[in-house]
């Protein structure tokens, strides 16, 4: 079953590659803004030998990764005490719910007038982007605290730091994990936006170059590279997310008793 | 000398949104040390709120619950809750002996005496092989053991038992019935349980506690004057367990037919 899987996914692969090569080779689109893959893949192997092209994508992976890294911080911090505060959580909400849909992009002149094409500008955009991702799904798994098991650990005396470490963090921690595979996602969006619509150094900075200069085989190439890149952050947060939750329902699976 | 545990005029009104509900009307008994003692009533007659306040884990609207003489204000450190929903008590992120030495990193022993501990209680309810365990790999009675057994390595002078054999089948439930007799005997820790289960009451207890249907008092004690010796196949066909059986059956019977004469006179605020 699997197997057979594996053939259609790749069948189907070679097919769209096969057709993006057949398209433009056919005169159906023109070759100009839509180059065979065969030149696509050509581009991508030189910019693969070019070591302006791993700077980029070192730029590029240093913001998604900071960024998510201080978002998932900040937005784990925030949601337990803004849960665990008496009445925080009905003061803020009105507040988070006005603030969350604030699309991120719009924020871009601000982070321009704050910070330039400085690496803070890129990390103002990320962050904002992915703290209301995690906030959420923390907010969200610690209301599902089982009460039997807070009353138990009540019951056997620990206190409400060892509650918050030992009961409520593995409770929330399922839709902690949800919410870093989410802002991972969103992390890379708004990395790529901000580098290429601000300028700060990275693979959509390269892009917005390889556009202006008309090189438009490297700019599929460095799209693709993008592609592959939210394939791997998707795979990896996958991966992290079984072994961390590898007692969970959804994880373990079914059990023989 | 202060017994055991003393309840005293105890009372537990939940009110919210409007409802206010009398779940514990005045209950008054008290425990001896070593004893093991089962409080029986009709469904809903407040066990749970009861054993919750005892535990310190609900505030009682009056009265209170003295644990040799010292009044119960939260949890107290000698004392272990057994829940009858074992399958949310035990936390399934941890491993069996994990779950089961939690509370004692909480009370700071030592690592040598709490792997000793665990060891110990592990062994005392036949799961010595299923320390790496996770609990949901586990069957239910089997679940219900390792809870009890993070009760014993908690070392309580008082263990409450919230209708802990509730959930599990009826063979499992006759084999934790013996252990928890055998464990009684062996360890000297005194014991509250709390059923609904008229025949387990009087197989288990040296002393049944009867209680009525909700707003709660205590009905009847009894004494079970079984020999201390029990074993599931003789046990329940001795003509005293009968008629001990039948006095308990009843007394339930009674309570639940007939509620307290003042409920609707006194009724504060009858539930809406």
């Amino acid at each position: 079953m699997r197997g057979t899987n594996l053939a259609l996914g790749a069948a189907g692969l070679a097919a769209f590659l096969g057709l993006g090569e057949a398209v433009p080779r056919l005169g159906l689109v023109k070759e100009a803004y839509f180059p065979p893959t065969s030149r696509i893949a050509g581009a991508l192997g030189d910019e693969l030998a070019d070591s302006a092209f791993w700077t980029a994508l070192g730029d590029t992976l240093t913001g998604w990764a900071l960024g998510l890294a201080i978002a998932v911080g900040a937005g784990v911090v925030a949601g337990v005490l803004v849960s665990v505060v008496p009445y925080l959580r009905e003061a803020t909400s009105s507040t988070i719910e006005f603030l969350r849909p604030i699309p991120s992009v719009a924020l871009i002149p601000l982070a321009v007038l704050l910070y330039g094409t400085e690496l803070r500008s890129v990390l103002l955009l990320v962050v904002y982007a992915s703290f209301w991702q995690i906030l959420i799904q923390v907010l969200y798994g610690v209301q599902d605290v089982d009460p039997v098991a807070e009353e138990t650990a009540r019951s056997y005396g620990l206190g409400a730091w060892a509650r918050v470490r030992h009961v409520l963090w593995p409770t929330a921690l399922p839709y902690v994990m949800t919410g870093v595979r989410l802002a991972a996602a969103v992390a890379l969006i708004l990395v790529i936006t901000a580098e290429l619509v601000i300028g700060a150094p990275g693979l959509g900075a390269r892009i917005a170059v390889a556009q202006t200069s008309q090189a438009v085989p490297e700019m599929y190439a460095l799209i693709v590279v993008t592609g592959v890149l939210g394939l791997l952050i998707n795979v990896g947060a996958r991966t992290v997310e079984r072994h961390a939750l590898a007692w969970h329902q959804s994880v373990r699976g079914e059990v023989a008793v | 000398m202060h017994p055991r545990l003393a309840v005293s005029g105890l009372r537990k009104v939940y009110e919210g949104s409007g409802r206010r509900v009398e779940a514990v009307r005045d209950l008054t008994f008290t425990v001896e040390a070593g004893e093991l003692v089962c409080l029986v009533g009709p469904s809903g007659c407040g066990k749970t709120t009861l054993l919750k306040c005892m535990a310190g884990l609900l505030t009682p609207t009056s009265g209170e619950v003295l644990l040799e003489g010292r009044r119960v204000t939260g949890p107290p450190p000698d004392m272990a809750f057994v829940f009858q929903e074992y399958g949310r008590s035990l936390f399934p992120w941890m491993r069996v002996g994990e779950n089961v030495e939690l509370p004692l990193k909480q009370k700071r022993l030592p690592k040598g005496l709490r792997r000793e501990l665990v060891a110990d209680a592990l062994r005392s309810v036949g799961l010595e092989d299923a320390l790496s365990a996770y609990p949901w790999q586990l069957s239910g009675g089997m679940q219900q053991r390792v809870a009890i057994a993070r009760a014993l390595a908690y070392e309580p002078r008082v263990l409450l038992m919230d209708e802990p054999f509730a959930a599990v089948d009826a063979q499992t439930r006759a084999d934790l019935e013996d252990l928890v007799r055998g464990l009684w005997r062996e360890r000297g820790i005194t014991i509250l349980f709390v059923t609904h289960d008229i025949d387990e009451a009087v197989y288990l207890g040296e002393r049944v506690v009867v209680l009525s249907a909700s707003p709660t008092v205590v009905r009847e004690q009894l004494t079970v004057d079984l020999p201390p010796e029990r074993d599931q196949l003789h046990t329940r066909v001795a003509p005293r367990f009968a008629e001990l059986r039948t006095r308990v059956y009843e007394q339930i019977q009674a309570a639940k037919r007939d509620t307290p004469v003042d409920r609707l006179t006194k009724s504060d605020a009858p539930p809406a």
